[in-house]
């Protein structure tokens, strides 16, 4: 961390400024976080507006109806008009709500909502951080947002918001673990708990041969995708789990008592929560970034990578300041002429755009079910899970174990030698 | 009719030749005064003394008698409370009738032999003042708690003009804040029992679930509902006070608005009671005119219902498509009526007007699209397996238990049991159409469901058979107290156009007596029991409501069940409450 911060202060600051490399340590690093932050946050909150929009138009297509399309071309616009109407609405709280929990719970909502995208990545070499146990830190931080919700449910005040978050931690908390174990399946066939080896994986024949989610692959994780899935329609609490916010019981549920730009935080957290889902779907099940005809792409063994042609053309150097950022600015810019760098980037991009898309559909399919389906009721939500999920889930966890000690001959004869 | 021996005989024979006298009617319903000591033990008796006993109480009301003139042959009363009882093995009514006297009148309750009675002994008390001893909460139940005065007295004024400006001093706005205070013991409940503190939660009066302005009171333990106590009266605008206002023929609109999803469905009773008064027969093209009619608004009414049902499920999307097929019959009304939710078209003795040109082409359009629909929904809402889970088993009545509890309609066939008003007692020439009673056995939110989904099928049947039989000639009848009358001799005789010009501006003077009409609506049996004392208005208009015992019964069948279900449960009893509240 202290290089990293050293390594700002003069490689990059004092170069364009020399006052700018003098900040102090906390300042620099603290703008570092919030600069390589933004970039999420503006991921996760393109996402968010994409997503109301398409699911209202989804919603619209499916009821018979238009859904907006009066802001922008087809109402595409219709999201930073929402935007602007939430946050320019008047910041209301209940009169006997507990303030600090109230203001709170959104931030908290929203921050574990944005936190797993830290380890998901978005295309083979686009992730921020390939964390070694990644699996385990996206579920430890989907996890967080039960606790704001809780808060939120609490703080307000009102009854009905009480049963919303009661209904939501007892159906987040109780998914956790099949969800978990179903996750498991995969990290025992992939004897790996990094989301980005797991992907690796899964290319097989024509980028889709080697899916977990083909039988042939693994019968277990076949099943394991589906109660994912449903683990995670309840996680992200869509119907048919909408219980803590189901309109007809509940008015809103948890939310009910905020409005304006704290209810915005909920709402892009749902959305947030509901990408991360998907995207840990495709990435765990689905091939992520794999997909026909990437594999033309690939870059040869030895060529320059992106990175390195980037290097190259920085090396300009000059003396004084102001200079020197147009000059790189420039030799960065020349790189985009050439098929070097666009290969690679290609190769990227299509992954990118492989692993968005499957999420994408994953995300429509959770929006096709909750204009669809009836909601379910508490008690059929926990028996689901108990008594269905759960011991399938476990099921799949053993026949993936089985499945990794009998097709792996040197690890069964260690396995069978290991009493001796 | 039979040799069973009448009601009066049975009566005479357990009580004694005085103790019941005979009133008769315009309606045919036997109608027997008894004294005030007697009338417990004399209803008990019908209940369950008698054989093909008298198993429900269909109705239960008052009437001011103090300013009416033709009381010919009844006993003196001030007060007169009116019990009307139905016999499914008779397929027969009776009416008791209880003379009170003095300004504060009371008399024993009957709701240990009837539980239905609890509510209707409230609303008598609240209406009339009336004092039912034993009554185990006997509160005002459609006006607010603060309410001074009882509002269908005769003395009670009828209009805001008439009550002075209203003004909320600081003291007043302290009593009516406080009446507001919840306190559960007022509402009969405990704060908590042994081994738990109940959490109160007020679902309503504004409430996204409840289907308009009802306040449900929910004792829960957890997600489980220990109790469950209805607040009606939000919606209460004094129907039943207008009809004392307004003349025979300007009501007519106000029915409208009762189930205001049933359209001309409400104004069929109220000018089958007028016209049973002022001896009346619409002729067949009327009828016929009134039955296609009716059966359009029952299909509206059931589509409303089976969207927003989907939807207290959680099923967002089918409520649009219904509404959408709603729509569609809507238009047929709107292109008969000029109107759409409240076409106000049924006249004292006939239609407004005749059908127009090319109606019976719209009706078959309908008549072919509709069924198609119809399986598709059965795809989407029935026979989906999470819908199946959450009605089936769930907010179940056995058939002894909806006929305790005065329900009709629907309801009582989802519970195997095949009655409906339009085979058992045809009015309007229901007995010339082939249709069947749809009936389901469990009781439950799913059955009912099924019913009335198989009932949008029967309708369509009789409608076509409106279509392709629809007789010719006149819409309205030619009697001289048909409103308004008919206009093209008017220019001829002078007599006709003396006649036209007081039925429209005075509108008809019917003759005294009383009647009573009901009729199947899409929710239930919906009834009018009209007193005349020969003016240009009912002396007093009684509203008989299915929603209201409907809703009387959801606490019944809700105990026990989750928040979820209350929703589904009320979902699938189907009320209006501008048809509970009146």
């Amino acid at each position: 961390m202290q290089e990293f911060v050293h390594f700002l202060q003069h490689d990059v600051l004092a170069r364009i400024s020399p006052p700018l490399g003098a900040l102090p340590d906390q300042i620099v690093l603290l703008g570092a976080i919030l600069v390589g932050a933004a970039p999420i946050v503006a991921f996760m909150a393109v996402i968010a507006m994409a997503w109301t929009y398409g699911e209202r138009r989804i919603a619209g297509f499916i009821q018979a109806r238009y859904g907006p399309n009066r802001v922008g071309p087809e109402g595409v616009l219709q999201p930073l008009a929402d935007g602007i109407k939430l946050l320019a609405k008047e910041d209301i709280a209940p009169a006997g709500a507990d303030r600090p929990l109230y203001e709170l719970a959104p931030l908290l909502v929203f921050v574990g909502a944005l936190l797993p995208f830290v380890a998901l990545p978005f295309s083979e070499k686009w992730v921020i951080s390939s964390m070694a146990a990644g699996v385990f830190y996206v579920l430890a931080f989907e996890a967080i947002e039960v606790i704001g919700i809780i808060m939120a449910g609490w703080a307000p005040n009102s009854k009905w918001s009480l049963y919303g978050g009661m209904r939501l931690a007892a159906q987040m908390v109780a998914y956790e673990i099949p969800m978990g174990l179903c996750l498991l399946t995969v990290v025992a066939l992939a004897g790996t708990l990094n989301l980005g080896q797991i992907c690796q994986m899964q290319g097989g024949a024509f980028g889709v041969g080697n899916w977990m989610v083909w039988p042939w692959v693994s019968p277990f994780a076949t099943l394991a995708f589906f109660m994912f899935f449903v683990g995670g329609l309840a996680a992200t609490k869509r119907a048919p789990f909408d219980l803590p916010e189901a309109e007809s019981e509940l008015v809103a549920g948890f939310h009910t008592e905020y409005s304006g730009i704290r209810f915005a935080f909920f709402f892009m957290a749902e959305y947030a929560a509901m990408y991360v889902v998907c995207a840990v779907a495709t990435v765990c099940f689905l091939g992520g970034w794999h997909g026909p005809f990437r594999e033309w792409l690939a870059p040869a063994a030895g060529a320059p990578t992106i990175s390195d042609l980037l290097g190259k053309a920085v090396q300009v150097k000059t003396a004084d300041g102001a200079w020197f950022v147009w000059a790189n600015l420039w030799g960065a810019l020349s790189v985009l002429g050439k098929w070097a760098f666009w290969k690679p980037m290609l190769y990227e991009l299509l992954g990118a755009f492989y692993l968005i898309a499957k999420s994408f559909f994953l995300l429509f399919v959770m929006v096709w079910m909750r204009w669809t389906l009836p909601r379910i009721r508490i008690d059929q939500v926990i028996y689901m899970c108990l008594k269905v999920l759960l011991p399938f889930s476990l099921l799949c966890v053993l026949g993936a174990a089985a499945q990794t000690v009998f097709t792996d001959w040197n690890l069964l004869h260690w396995l069978l030698s290991a009493g001796k | 009719m039979d040799d069973h021996p009448t009601v009066l005989q049975e009566l005479r024979e357990r009580f004694g030749a005085g103790a019941v006298s005979v009133q008769p009617t315009r309606d045919g319903v036997p109608t027997l005064w008894v004294s005030k000591e007697l009338a417990p033990d004399v209803l008990r008796h019908l209940k369950a003394g008698v054989a093909r006993p008298y198993r429900m109480l269909y109705d239960l009301t008052a009437i001011d008698e103090r300013m009416r003139a033709n009381r010919d042959g009844q006993p003196p009363s001030d007060f007169t409370v009116v019990y009307h009882l139905l016999s499914f093995d008779r397929n027969d009514d009776v009416r008791v009738k209880v003379a009170l006297r003095g300004d504060s009148p009371s008399l024993r309750t009957i709701t240990d032999v009837w539980p239905a009675a609890d509510w209707y002994e409230r609303e008598v008390f609240d209406m009339f003042g009336v004092r039912f001893e034993g009554h185990p909460r006997l509160r005002r139940i459609l006006m607010p708690p603060t309410w001074v005065g009882h509002p269908l007295r005769k003395d009670h004024p009828a209009r805001a003009t008439e009550m002075g400006p209203f003004q909320l001093p600081d003291a007043k706005q302290d009593v009516e804040q406080e009446a507001l205070q919840f306190r559960p013991e007022e509402w009969g409940m405990r704060r908590r029992s042994e081994t738990a503190d109940f959490l109160f939660l007020n679902l309503g009066p504004q409430h996204p679930g409840t289907h308009g302005v009802l306040r449900l009171i929910l004792q829960l333990d957890g997600e489980e509902i220990v109790d469950m106590v209805p607040d009606i009266g939000y919606h209460h605008r004094g129907a039943e006070k207008m009809g004392e206002r307004q003349t025979w023929h300007t009501y007519i609109p106000y029915t409208d608005r009762i189930d205001y999803l049933a359209g001309v469905m409400n104004n069929l009773p109220y000018v089958m009671a007028v016209e049973q008064l002022g001896g009346i027969d619409a002729p067949a093209r009327a009828q016929t005119i009134r039955v296609m009619l009716c059966e359009i608004f029952r299909i509206c009414s059931h589509l409303v219902w089976y969207g927003t049902f989907a939807q207290d499920i959680g099923a967002l999307s089918p409520v649009f498509f219904m509404f959408n097929d709603r729509e569609r019959a809507l238009q047929i009304i709107e292109c008969i009526c000029g109107a759409r939710m409240h076409p106000n078209w049924f006249r004292i003795g006939g239609v407004a007007q005749d059908l127009p040109r090319g109606w019976d082409k719209l009706v078959r359009d309908f008549l072919a699209y509709m069924p198609k629909r119809l399986v598709e929904y059965d795809r989407i809402v029935m026979k989906n397996r999470l819908f199946q889970a959450r009605t089936r088993g769930v907010g179940a009545y056995t058939l002894d238990e909806a006929i305790e509890w005065g329900v009709t309609g629907p309801g009582l066939r989802a519970c195997g049991f095949e009655w409906d008003f339009r085979k058992k007692r045809p009015y309007s020439g229901y007995d010339q159409f082939e249709f069947d009673i749809p009936t389901a056995t469990h009781g439950d939110c799913y059955d009912r469901a099924l019913v009335r989904i198989e009932e949008i099928r029967q309708s369509l049947r009789i409608i076509e058979q409106c279509v392709n039989h629809m007789p010719e000639g006149d819409y309205k009848s030619r009697h001289p107290l048909a409103t308004p009358p008919l206009k093209e001799r008017t220019m001829r005789d002078i007599e006709t156009l003396i006649t036209h010009f007081l039925g429209v501006s005075w509108g008809p003077v019917i003759p005294p007596g009383e009647g009573f009409a009901g009729i199947e609506a899409p929710k239930g049996n919906n009834g009018y029991y009209l007193v005349s004392d020969g003016s240009t208005w009912s002396y007093r208009t009684r509203i008989r409501t299915p929603s209201f015992p409907h809703l009387q019964m959801a606490p019944l069948i809700c105990r026990g069940a989750l928040i979820a279900d209350v929703l589904a449960v009320l979902g699938s009893i189907d009320f209006v409450l501008a048809d509970v509240d009146r």
